[in-house]
This record gives C-alpha cells, sequence and structure tokens, in this order.
C-alpha cells in the first residue's frame, strides 16, 4: 500500500491529525513530569558539593537544551518553508517560537536562581549566558519582525531568513562552556564519557527532558492548529468545522 | 560597481545626512565622561567598549536610509529587474553605507581615543579594529534594513534584529584593545574580525538580497 506522506502538509488534513496527537502527547507529558519531579525531589540524593539546591537542575538544564533544539528545528521548518514555499512549515515555525523564548526565558531565570547560592551573584557576564540571552533576543526579534508584517506569506519568508542568520548563536552557546573557561560549570553530560553524575540525578534530568519535550509537542501542535485557523478562517472546510460547532 | 558611484553622489549631494551620523558618534562619545566621572584611569579602561557601542548605535542610525529612499522612488524595483546579480547589489550598497558612515568613524576614533587618554599603541589597535569591524556592521546591518523595508516602526525592530548579531564584533573588537593594554596580544582578536569580515561578506548580501526579494514581491 503507498502511503501518501504528504497528505499532512495541508493544513486541514494536519489540522485533524494534530487534534487527534494532542490528547497524547499532553498525557505522556503528565506522566513524565510527574515522574521526572519525583525521582527528582524525593529519590535523587543530595549533591555532596552544592546541596539541595543543585536540584534546580531537574527544571535547568531541560529548558537550556529545549531552548536551543528549538530554535534549531524552528529555523530548519522556517527555512523549509522558505525553501519549497510550504504553507504548513512556516506556520510550524511560528507556533514554536514562543515555545522556545519561554524556555529559553526559564532557563535565564533558573540559572540566575541556582547562581545565587553557587556563585553568590545572580548574573555574570559569562560567555553562556550571555549567549543564552542573545537567543532570547533572536527568539523576540523573530516573533516581533512576524508580527510588524500584516501579509502573512511576507511575514513567514522574513521571519525565515532572520531565523536562519541567527542560527549562527547555537553552536557558539553549545561549545561556550569549553571555548571559554569561566564561571559556568562545564557539560555535566555528554554523548562520548560517562556521565560525570550519580545515575538517579541523571535518570530524573533525561526524564524532565522527555518531559519537556512532549510539553513542547503538545503546546506547538495545539497553537500550530490555532493559526491553521487563524489563516484558513476563509476556507470552506473551516466553515465547515465551525457550523459543526467543533471550534 | 556603478552603484557605489551612485550611492556615494547621493551622499554628497545630502551630506547633512553624514555629518549627523559622525555628530551622533562624537557626542555620545564624549557623554560618557561627564556621566561617570573624569577619572583617568577608569576612562581608559572604558575607553574600547564606549566608542565600539557608540560606532554600533551610530552605524545603525542610518541603516533605514541604506535602501528606503530607493525603495520609495521606485529605483529598488528597477534594481531588481536589471540583469545584474542583487546580492552583487547589495554588496555594493553595503560597501557604500561603509564609505560614508564606517570610514568617518574610523577616522574619528583616534582623536576620540585620545580623549580618553588612551596610548598610542592602543589608538591604533582601536582604529585597526575599527576597520575591520564596521564593514561587518553594515553587512549585517544591510540584512536588517532589507527585511525591515517599509515597515511600520521598522526603524526600532531593526535595532531588534540587528544588534544581538552585532554582539560578537562588539566583544572580539572591545577585546582587542583591552588585550593590548593588558599587555596579551590583540592578534587573535583582530584574527577573528577579519573571520567575521570574510564569512559576512560571502553571506551577508546572499541573506539581505533574498530579503529584499521577500520585502519588494
Amino acid at each position: 500500500m503507498a502511503i501518501n506522506w504528504f497528505k499532512y502538509s495541508s493544513p486541514a488534513s494536519f489540522y485533524s491529525l494534530a487534534g487527534k496527537m494532542i490528547p497524547l502527547f499532553v498525557f505522556v507529558t503528565v506522566i513524565l513530569t510527574a515522574a521526572g519531579l519525583y525521582v527528582g525531589f524525593f529519590v535523587a540524593p543530595t549533591d555532596f558539593q552544592q546541596g539541595e539546591a543543585y536540584r534546580i537542575i531537574f527544571i535547568h538544564v531541560p529548558a537550556a537544551w529545549m531552548s536551543m533544539f528549538l530554535y534549531v528545528v524552528m529555523a530548519f521548518w522556517a527555512g523549509i518553508g522558505l525553501a519549497f514555499n510550504t504553507r504548513l512549515s512556516s506556520m510550524f515555525a511560528s507556533a514554536i517560537a514562543p515555545t522556545g523564548a519561554m524556555f529559553t526565558f526559564i532557563a535565564l531565570w533558573t540559572g540566575a536562581l541556582w547562581g545565587k547560592p553557587m556563585w553568590g551573584t545572580w548574573w555574570v557576564w559569562d560567555a553562556r549566558l550571555t549567549s543564552e540571552l542573545i537567543l532570547f533576543f533572536l527568539y523576540i526579534g523573530f516573533m516581533s519582525l512576524q508580527a510588524a508584517i500584516d501579509d502573512p506569506r511576507r511575514a513567514d519568508k522574513a521571519g525565515a531568513i532572520i531565523a536562519l542568520v541567527g542560527v549562527v548563536n547555537v553552536p557558539i552557546i553549545y561549545f561556550s562552556v569549553q571555548w571559554w573557561n569561566t564561571l559556568h560549570q562545564g557539560a555535566s553530560v555528554s554523548v562520548n564519557q560517562a556521565p560525570a553524575m550519580a545515575s538517579t540525578m541523571l535518570t530524573g534530568m533525561l526524564i524532565m527532558v522527555f518531559a519537556s519535550w512532549m510539553y513542547s509537542i503538545a503546546v506547538i501542535l495545539k497553537r500550530t492548529r490555532v493559526i491553521i485557523l487563524e489563516r484558513e478562517s476563509h476556507t470552506a472546510w473551516v466553515a465547515e468545522l465551525h457550523k459543526k460547532g467543533a471550534i | 560597481m556603478w552603484i557605489i558611484k551612485r550611492d556615494l553622489l547621493l551622499a554628497a549631494r545630502r551630506q547633512s545626512d553624514v555629518l549627523t551620523t559622525l555628530f551622533f558618534f562624537i557626542i555620545v562619545v564624549s557623554l560618557f565622561p561627564l556621566s561617570v566621572g573624569p577619572e583617568m584611569n577608569m576612562l581608559r579602561t572604558m575607553a574600547p567598549g564606549v566608542v565600539w557601542v557608540a560606532a554600533l548605535l551610530a552605524s545603525m542610525l542610518s541603516l533605514g536610509r541604506m535602501f528606503s529612499n530607493d525603495y520609495l522612488d521606485g529605483t529598488l524595483e528597477q534594481m531588481l529587474l536589471s540583469p545584474q546579480s542583487l546580492s552583487l547589489l547589495v554588496l555594493g550598497k553595503a560597501f557604500a553605507h561603509w564609505l560614508v558612515t564606517g570610514v568617518p568613524l574610523v577616522l574619528m576614533a583616534p582623536v576620540l581615543g585620545i580623549q580618553y587618554d588612551l596610548p598610542a599603541e592602543a589608538l591604533l589597535v582601536l582604529t585597526a579594529a575599527l576597520l575591520l569591524g564596521t564593514p561587518v556592521l553594515s553587512l549585517i546591518g544591510a540584512i536588517g534594513a532589507a527585511l525591515t523595508l517599509g515597515l511600520r516602526g521598522g526603524g526600532v525592530l531593526v535595532s531588534l534584529l540587528v544588534l544581538p548579531l552585532y554582539i560578537p564584533v562588539l566583544i572580539f573588537g572591545a577585546g582587542a584593545v583591552e588585550a593590548d593594554m593588558s599587555g596579551v596580544g590583540f592578534d587573535a582578536h583582530l584574527s577573528l574580525i577579519g573571520a567575521f569580515l570574510l564569512v559576512s561578506a560571502v553571506f551577508a548580501p546572499w541573506a539581505a538580497a533574498s530579503a529584499l526579494r521577500v520585502s519588494l514581491e
């Protein structure tokens, strides 16, 4: 049987598919968050250096990872939308931006809360902190550029260009702790060596990473649905949905 | 290359634009000693950063004019239709923008550095760093100017889009002078700015050209 992979690139069919997927992802998010927080706060041992305060990593690290990852995904979909002129990918990119900005903000904020007891200061002009702050500005710039342009197609394309230009910042953030040896601690988890922390801590953190991942998917799908409705409000299938009282 | 000549000619006809940018730069730099106090040691350490931030703001001031006049009278549309490659046109326009706004800043910088009591060698490094760095500002700025062409509130938006991208140039530009004054050597910093210049000379005109096509379609 031939599967038509492009079927779901049409907003109308994606809309109903997303509608079916959202409850699933919400369910997984709730389970994983509960499990991750339980492991993080009750199972994981107290750190011998940092005491109880280290527990903020269960939020800080997932948020920081997601902030970079979502930017790359956003730039990827925006680029696809620019190159192949596919409407849905651009809608997807603009749906990602607010969630990415939120995770960037959480990463910065929890970092400050963690920095106060550990370093004795809320904020340092350290390479990783500064580049993460720039990432936040890039998200804000992307969103305000799109908001300033009335024509949605032009907004998509202009946003795609700035998103692609800004993607150079992501490797800078990622490698900043290796390139500049400053106050921010190095990566605790890496692919090619054993993690430098207790395994329950790692488990809790990874569960929280997956939880934020699932949360992002759920929220982004939901936001894409809203954007689709907004942009396709003139079409027959939206009118049909409206008549049925489904919206 | 006619585009450079044309933009220079247009700038020569409207000298006030050029002078405004330059005086903005001078005034911003001169305001700092008034606000933080005239202590020589502090001024000397602050100087590179202050000069660089002022240069960033000054070159951003005139970004709006890079495309908007041509856009308003329809010239830009004609350029788009011409067989000439649009990226080359953008490169020419960015170069003209640099000649008109960047070069005066570079020439003025040593004089301002003297105000801050910088030693002679640091003045030289500051000028060299600005010479390498200000074209990057024009090139990256061209992307922002092309994206916000014809938008309401474009002037404010352009700062939000472009300033985050300026940060690496700022860090290494100001860092070069500090490295020289602390005796570490400034070569690495200048090489990095040179690398920024090469990368942005290749990619920025291309990105700005596609942004222009988006803005004009």
